[in-house]
């Protein structure tokens, strides 16, 4: 490295310093503080050279994007987001035990049961395989909070996140262990603290089912099965067993507490159990609170999903439900996938409520909560709740969300 | 091969150009998009299964002690359950120890008070139920067993002797009134414990469409 080049790497390492280190404190919508690069008009960036290439990217000073942390979930910014594919840091998380760490080296999935030949692959092995990438969401099955007018879409339902997977079809590692025909059933286990498990349906394997080691083009993020997770398409977040270390095939099903204590609902004065496919919904992300808007033109954004196969259709209200007109969708349209949709509207200044209802391919329309319930009785909970949600703009510009309580 | 598969490509052509006439224009769009990616499919192929080999290979066949080393589940019928057994009063001892900091003196929840962990006991009643609990929502006395040897305790799973695990489990279905006091739990008995709440499961039979249910 030349003396010149040296100085210019060390006056570029201090500029980008210097940048960082003016900050303000400012306040987020939930209290937490934050730290905002402040810029002087000897800030000009067209008159100083900037920092030079680094080994890891990363955001720009100004962008604060955050999961919501609690106890046993984070979720997902839904309205710090511009388009379908998540972060993987902004992937939402839950987990039953903690994130466990495993060495990929160490990392064996073994197969066996009503098998021809029972086997165990290595992460090697299972990457060896003809691979396939698939874009997809996976929704937590319980994935609807309500309760004040102060929540972002984040905090109604930010545990549905989407990603570009990579891995092998479990159709391919079912025809190298030889699964028997009268296998109906296979058990999906994790090798978390909880080593938690799910009964699946054998034809679910044959599908559309993958193992996943990857995750938007890198190796799959701990937080979301590292190593290898399974993923099922368009079904409930909790089947896609994350650190998958065992599937085992069976003519019965297990009955697992993940199928029994959990992830059923009381559907009048029944208990529902195995709801596989996550119903269609759709949510404004934009706007939508904390956001402030002002008279004139708004587009108005979101995104839309079903488990059942693609979006065909999202409608918009801006008149309180009164009236409906046709989103946009953003093209390509993918099966079992968060679409986006714009619509463009010219906002009066009056106070009104918009809302999103999407209807899918198989004709199924986003519900209200009150057809919900008329359905399923007042005990319903949050699993498998997908509603209208509505956002109310008030006359100052302000957007809150319509908390519509069922009891 | 290759050819002959170009030559019913080229028929399909035909029959779908001559029927343009009674057919709408979007779906003539349709037609035509399938029938390209059709021709497409013929001169290269999009799918290598075909050629795929019977195994690949990879991978190692799993000997009986890798699979009884991991192989830990239970199923309704029993299927799985461990050799050893465990009673009401064993279990009590067991659950004082090393559940009730986090799942209460007796399993209940207590007004007011908000425990690390769910209550595990209740009574059986369905309708009216303050919250899930093994007594009142559990299907499957089999489910018990399973999930408390597999997780728990919570900061020490996988812990647990079978006999213990058979006790814990006695423990719990005794104080939720679901079998007697005297009662002795083991792979022969467990299977066949009838738990209130399983009347009251339905499997979803929802398959889209318009109908809210
Ligand atoms: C450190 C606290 C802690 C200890 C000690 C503990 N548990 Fe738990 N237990 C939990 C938590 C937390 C959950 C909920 C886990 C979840 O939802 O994934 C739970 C869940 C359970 C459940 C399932 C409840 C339901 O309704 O689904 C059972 C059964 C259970 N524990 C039994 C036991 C037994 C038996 C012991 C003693 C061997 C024990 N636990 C010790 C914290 C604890």
């Amino acid at each position: 490295m030349g003396k010149k080049e040296k100085l210019l790497m060390n006056r570029r390492t201090w500029l980008g310093g210097t940048l960082a280190a003016a900050v303000i404190h400012v306040q987020t919508a939930w209290g937490k503080s934050i730290q905002i690069p402040t810029l002087s008009s000897e800030d000009d960036p067209t008159k100083k050279i900037g920092p030079g290439p680094s080994k890891l990217g990363k955001r720009s000073l100004f962008e604060h994007p955050v999961r919501k942390p609690s106890d046993i979930s984070s979720r997902t910014p839904l309205q710090d987001l511009y388009s379908t594919i998540t972060p993987s840091d902004l992937h939402f998380e839950r987990h039953h035990a903690g994130v466990p760490v495993i060495d990929p080296e160490k990392y064996e999935l073994l197969i066996h049961g009503m098998v021809d030949k029972p086997m165990k692959f290595t992460l090697r092995d299972l990457k060896r395989f003809p691979s396939v990438t698939r874009t997809c969401f996976i929704e937590c099955a319980g994935n609807f909070r309500t309760g004040k007018e102060e929540m972002t879409p984040q905090d109604i339902l930010g545990l549905t996140s989407q990603s570009e997977w990579t891995g092998v079809m479990l159709s391919t590692l079912f025809r190298e262990v030889g699964v028997q025909p009268k296998a109906t059933w296979f058990l999906a286990e994790g090798s978390d603290a909880a080593v938690l498990t799910r009964s699946i349906p054998v034809s679910k394997g044959w599908n559309d089912a993958m193992i996943v080691y990857a995750q938007n083009g890198e190796a799959i993020r701990p937080e979301q099965g590292y190593p290898a997770r399974l993923l099922l398409p368009g079904w409930e977040g909790n089947t896609n067993v994350k650190w998958l270390r065992r599937i085992e095939l069976s003519d019965q099903l297990w009955m697992t507490r993940e199928e029994t204590s959990k992830y059923t609902y009381p559907v009048k004065d029944r208990i529902r159990q195995f709801s596989f496919d996550m119903d269609a919904r759709s949510i404004i992300t934009f706007p939508s609170y904390p956001a402030n808007v002002e008279p004139g033109w708004i587009e108005i954004r979101g995104i839309a999903w079903t488990g059942r196969g693609k979006v065909h259709r999202v409608d918009v209200s801006t008149d309180s439900g009164k009236t409906w007109n046709s989103a946009r969708l953003q093209e390509p349209v993918l099966d079992k996938a968060h679409t986006y949709f714009r619509y463009l509207w010219h906002w009066s200044g009056n106070e009104t409520e918009i809302m999103s209802r999407v209807i899918d391919e198989t004709g199924y329309m986003q519900p209200t909560l009150r057809q919900l319930i008329d359905a399923r009785g007042v005990d319903i909970t949050g699993y498998h709740l997908n509603p209208i949600t509505a956002w109310v703009i008030k006359r100052d510009g302000s957007v809150k969300f319509k908390s519509e309580s069922w009891k | 091969m290759q050819k002959a598969k170009g030559k019913i490509g080229f028929k399909g052509f035909v029959v779908i150009a001559s029927g343009v006439i009674v057919v709408t224009l979007s779906s003539l769009y349709n037609r035509t998009t399938l029938l390209h990616n059709a021709k497409l499919d013929t001169s290269r192929r999009t799918t290598d299964s075909l050629t795929w080999p019977k195994t690949f290979g990879y991978g190692r066949v799993a000997t009986t002690q890798d699979i009884a080393a991991w192989d830990i589940d239970i199923q309704p019928d029993g299927k799985g359950l461990p050799a050893g057994s465990g009673t009401v009063h064993e279990g009590k001892v067991v659950y004082l120890a090393k559940c009730a900091a986090c799942h209460g003196a007796e399993g209940k929840e207590i007004a007011g008070q908000k425990l690390p962990a769910p209550a595990l006991v209740s009574d059986t009643t369905f309708q009216g139920r303050k919250s899930n609990t093994i007594g009142n929502y559990w299907p499957y006395a089999t489910t018990v067993f399973d999930y408390i040897r597999r997780s728990m305790p919570y900061t020490a799973p996988g812990t647990l002797t079978n006999n213990e695990v058979y006790a814990l489990t006695a423990y719990i279905l005794g104080q939720n009134h679901i079998i007697k006091t005297d009662a002795v739990i083991n792979a022969q008995t467990l299977p066949k414990v009838i738990m209130p709440a399983k009347k009251h499961f339905i499997t979803d039979d929802r398959e889209g469409g318009a109908e809210v249910k």
